[in-house]
């Protein structure tokens, strides 16, 4: 498959993640489309790894060419995972604060 | 067209249909619901890419455990009902303005990218993505990166707990 197509399908995936964190308001929303541009890049990181491999598989079919971008897919899995219990952790304390997860709400961050 | 177009025509168009919802949708639990459908799609694009693992991790701690996660605060805070009551449309028309002139500036580097021209991604063979040569190289070259993230969780996991028992 021509990597190109890959190259669409993500940058597609990454505007519209743009796209929703700027339009919507709901704080559980815009956290979402974050989560949705990191997987964006997870799957272009896997679609070069597999491009980068291909280019050596076919005169050594034992070379790891290309193992470093799936193990950068999952350190951003990783990542990904701690930013989520936190994130989460204060949007549900904001809610508890102000009774609403609408980011307008909280243009000042004092009370 | 054999099937392994057929199946990435069929994943990508899922994806990208529920992207555009999780973006659409009023309701933020309608919203998870596509987002886990886009999670899917891109775990049968890693196993369309033989990156077995990744598609593995991806199922269980993206689309089982965040998304999960995510459910319970929305069911949490009882956000179930259509909620966003301030309505600006200049916002929404100029944020969907920007995020469409970034995906024409993406689309036209990738137009002008000689280097792209003639490659492909390799489907279906190559071993880099199974198991054994993954944790060969994870447990060999990148061992302290990998004890490192164990200390990010547990950071993170103390942040939450102490940011949620105020």
């Amino acid at each position: 498959m021509p990597i190109q197509y890959y190259l669409y399908l993500a940058l597609t995936l990454f505007s519209i993640g743009v796209i929703g964190v700027l339009t919507r308001r709901n704080a559980i929303i815009i956290f979402m489309c974050i989560e949705l541009m990191l997987n964006a890049t997870n799957l272009l990181l896997v679609a070069f790894s597999k491009m980068h491999h291909g280019m050596s598989y076919l005169a050594d079919k034992t070379s790891t060419v290309g193992t470093d971008g799936q193990l950068f897919v999952f350190f951003i899995m990783v990542v990904a995972a701690a930013e989520v219990s936190v994130g989460l952790a204060i949007i549900v304390m904001m809610y508890r604060n102000t009774h609403s997860v609408d980011v307008n709400f909280l243009n000042r961050l004092k009370n | 067209m054999g099937i392994v177009q057929i199946l990435f025509w069929f994943l990508t168009a899922l994806a990208l249909l529920g992207a555009l919802m999780v973006v659409l949708s009023k309701n933020p639990v309608f919203s998870v619901l596509w987002l886990i459908a886009v999670f899917f799609a891109i775990s049968g694009h890693y196993i369309l890419l033989n990156a077995q693992f990744l598609a593995i991790v991806n199922m269980i701690v993206y689309a089982g455990a965040i998304m999960v996660l995510f459910l319970f605060v929305i069911m949490l805070m009882n956000l179930n009902k259509e909620t966003e009551p301030q309505k600006n449309i200049w916002m929404r028309i100029f944020g969907a303005l920007g995020g469409i002139s970034l995906l024409g500036m993406f689309v036209s580097l990738v137009l002008q990218a000689t280097e792209m021209k003639g490659k492909t991604a390799l489907l279906k063979t190559g071993d880099i993505g199974l198991i054994g040569n993954l944790g060969k190289e994870l447990f060999s070259n990148f061992v302290v990166p990998f004890e490192i993230s164990s200390v990010l969780f547990l950071s993170a996991m103390v942040g939450a707990v102490v940011i949620g028992k105020k």
